[in-house]
């Protein structure tokens, strides 16, 4: 889960990490006060999730508190990247001497931190890395073995920088990969971080990102940054259909149907599990299809909670049929997904059989699963149809309708 | 013969009272030779059996009772209490551990794998259904009940990587159905971290010797596919006379439609677009460099394998 800048800087804050003395506004008149306070020139900058905001307008120098005022209420308005900005931050135009990189990632490959410094810092670390490659400094960090000085001293050191800079920037990395580890955060970047006229350092941006999966062990701190608890900070919103998907999923407890996610085609999917559902909406697609949702069922949930999902996938606008579909399934059981589909569809007064392009679950139970099915009349394969030809049978399904109706 | 686990493999259950580990329990008694299963643990249980398996306290009670070293251990608890109990695990001496958890944080499968490293174990997931031997043992909820996972998979010459569990069992049984059996299948997991990526597997299967190929299932998110061809690339070029090269590798690769969302999330924790690198298109580009063959349908890998391992033995023949 990406943080606001604002927030960003709070954690820095916290970390013991120097900041400037900014301030966040809701409003162009606090916007105006926080100026005031600062009492110089001042930069605004637009607070969304999306990157480009200096290219966008989102980002203004402004002189007085009224031109702060001013740039603060047209900042509130711009849309950057499909999203409004949660507010604007004030910050006192620094007189930075040079820009600095720090940051932690984690390497997938090594499976640990990766602590990053440069002293070519103000512009992406990854172009650095490129043109510059010796003005990169990286080290891996223990997560086991406790954290030191040293290694940040040796990466820093590494890029050549030397004397007073390398003793004032040890601790703030340092703090930096203590941050990084304490709150599980995927990646805790400073960028720019300042080297002011005085020889002393300020972080001037930051980027942070936590793991959704460690969200519950940091409630604390979320509810003091005021971050909601629902809050997915994803490339966009969730729909409100997706949000009665995930109703539908919390609806009782055993196993998944949900994980929904929109499309406009007319295909609804009923799909699982994890990588079934992406294979098979890559096969729905490869045959022309077009599908109204993602979605994964698994972990074999109940009958309720399978014909929840398949109402409400029946019940988005433009979605004539439905598919049925999943990987073999070992622990979700064939019946109980058959049967929940085929109550969707007579609850909702379809016939199951009009209704259900086609189903193609095998595995667990499925004897008893195709037994329901032949009761209703629909049309279902077993393991001997592959995934891909299960999708370009639902596919032609619904364009062959396409068809009849075009004719009528 | 087979990688990481046989007939002769003792193992543990971590949270063995818990509803999906019961079951996974009885599916391992009960499938191929009969997995040796010589206790179970959860704390506060001590001196109850599931299934006929004593259940303990304490790994170390367990392994007390057992007598001597125990190989591994699936490990199905809580979030939470993962990491506590795959240390557990470690320290009293158990190599092998399949981690069937899900949703656990990136930091304390970090810890989980460094302290396994430290000590010589092995980890295979998070968020996985673990091992399958076809015929003989299973380790874990892979294939389900036992008469389901002798459906879909049979002893043959195939080795199988996958990221995902379910597509574990849709692809073995797909080449069951061609005739071409699996040696071992591994249901890697599909978080952003595991504790054996398909390169750090492959040194196991290219060791076995009833392994002529492999064949995994991808998706968009993380290096891993990267590693593999790198893998593939320096093992090759530095192969002596007489060692085998890289075994043959078809790859089926799910979830091209991320390539145009990214920033979203699906199937798994580990499934992303977050940069290039983690796009379907760069990783089929990276694979198809090293050599592997990227399959667009699952029903033409069979074929495929069959093909290249045709081909790479007929080179040496």
């Amino acid at each position: 889960m990406r943080f606001f800048e604002f927030e960003a800087r709070e954690i820095v804050k916290r970390a013991g990490i120097p900041v400037t003395d900014y301030g966040f506004a809701t409003d162009a008149a606090q916007a105006r006060e926080i100026a005031e306070r600062i009492g110089g020139p001042v930069v605004i900058k637009s607070q969304v999730l999306s990157g480009g905001r200096m290219k966008a307008g989102g980002v203004k120098f402004a002189d007085t508190p009224e031109e702060a005022e001013e740039h603060a209420r047209e900042i509130l308005q711009l849309e950057i990247g499909g999203h409004m900005p949660r507010g604007v931050l004030v910050d006192p135009k620094a007189e930075v001497e040079q820009e600095y990189y720090a940051g932690v990632v984690w390497d997938g490959t090594r499976k640990r931190p990766v602590m990053i410094f440069s002293p070519v810092g103000g512009i992406d670390i990854e172009q650095v890395a490129a043109e510059q490659p010796d003005k990169v400094g990286r080290r891996h960090l223990s997560t086991i073995l406790p954290r030191s000085d040293y290694q940040a001293k040796e990466v820093i050191a590494a890029t050549g920088v030397s004397g007073s800079d390398l003793t004032r920037l040890t601790p703030i990395v340092r703090r930096l990969a203590d941050v990084f580890a304490e709150k599980d955060m995927t990646l805790a970047e400073i960028n720019p971080l300042g080297r002011l006229a005085d020889g002393s350092f300020v972080a001037l941006d930051a980027h942070m990102e936590m793991e959704n999966e460690a969200r519950p062990r940091h409630k604390a701190l979320l509810a003091e940054l005021g971050v909601g608890e629902h809050e997915t900070r994803l490339a966009r919103e969730p729909t409100p259909f997706e949000i009665a998907g995930e109703e539908v999923d919390a609806s009782d407890h055993r196993g998944v149907a949900g994980n929904v996610t929109e499309f406009d085609g007319n295909l609804g999917l009923v799909i699982g599990a994890g990588g079934g559902s992406l294979t098979l909406f890559d096969a729905v697609r490869a045959h022309g299809g077009k599908p109204a949702n993602y979605c994964e069922i698994g972990g074999n949930p109940s009958v309720a909670k399978a014909c929840g999902l398949a109402k409400l996938v029946l019940q988005k606008p433009g979605v004539e049929r439905i598919a049925v579909m999943m990987s073999i399934v070992s622990n979700t059981r064939v019946d109980i997904v058959a049967r929940g589909v085929i109550k969707a569809c007579l609850e909702l007064g379809y016939d199951p059989a009009e209704k259900i392009a086609f189903f193609r679950i095998p595995g667990a139970w499925e004897e008893e699963g195709f037994k329901i099915l032949d009761k209703y009349g629909i049309e279902y394969a077993d393991r001997s149809v592959s995934l891909n030809e299960a999708a370009r049978r639902a596919v032609e399904k619904i364009q062959g309708g396409e068809r009849t109706e075009a004719r009528a | 013969m087979s990688i990481l686990v046989d007939q002769t493999t003792t193992f543990i259950v971590q949270g063995i009272t818990g509803r999906e580990a019961v079951n996974l329990t009885r599916e391992c008694l009960d499938y191929g030779r009969g997995a040796k299963i010589v206790g179970g643990v959860t704390p506060g249980r001590l001196g109850r059996e599931v299934h006929g398996v004593p259940v303990f306290d304490t790994v170390a009670q367990a392994v007390a009772h057992h007598g001597g070293p125990i190989d591994g251990s699936v490990v199905t608890v809580p979030p939470a209490f993962t990491r506590d109990a795959v240390f557990e695990a470690i320290e009293n001496g158990i190599k092998l551990i399949v981690i069937v958890t899900e949703r656990i944080p990136r930091r304390d499968v970090a810890e989980m794998v460094e302290l396994a490293q430290l000590r010589g174990a092995r980890i295979i997931g998070p968020n996985c259904l673990g091992v399958i031997v076809p015929d003989i043992v299973k380790m874990g909820g892979i294939g389900g009940p036992a008469r389901n996972a002798a459906q879909a998979y049979t002893p043959g010459p195939i080795g199988v990587i996958s990221r995902s569990g379910g597509m574990t069992t849709e692809m073995s049984s797909t080449l069951s159905a061609a005739g071409l059996g699996q040696s071992t299948a591994v249901s890697i997991g599909g978080d952003a971290i595991i504790g054996s990526s398909y390169a750090e597997l492959m040194p196991l299967f290219q060791a076995d010797e009833q392994t002529r190929g492999i064949v995994i299932y991808s998706e968009p998110g993380g290096r891993m596919e990267a590693d593999l061809a790198r893998w593939v690339t320096e093992h090759d070029a530095s192969v002596a006379d007489g060692e085998r090269r890289s075994l043959p590798i078809v790859a089926f690769m799910a979830g091209r439609f991320m390539d145009e969302m990214p920033g979203m999330s699906f199937g798994h924790a580990g499934t992303i677009v977050e940069g290039k690198e983690d796009t379907t298109a760069e990783k089929i580009e990276r694979l198809e460099a090293a050599g592997i063959t990227v399959a667009e349908r699952i029903e033409d890998i069979p074929q495929m394998i069959r093909q290249k391992i045709g081909a790479q033995e007929g080179a040496y023949a």
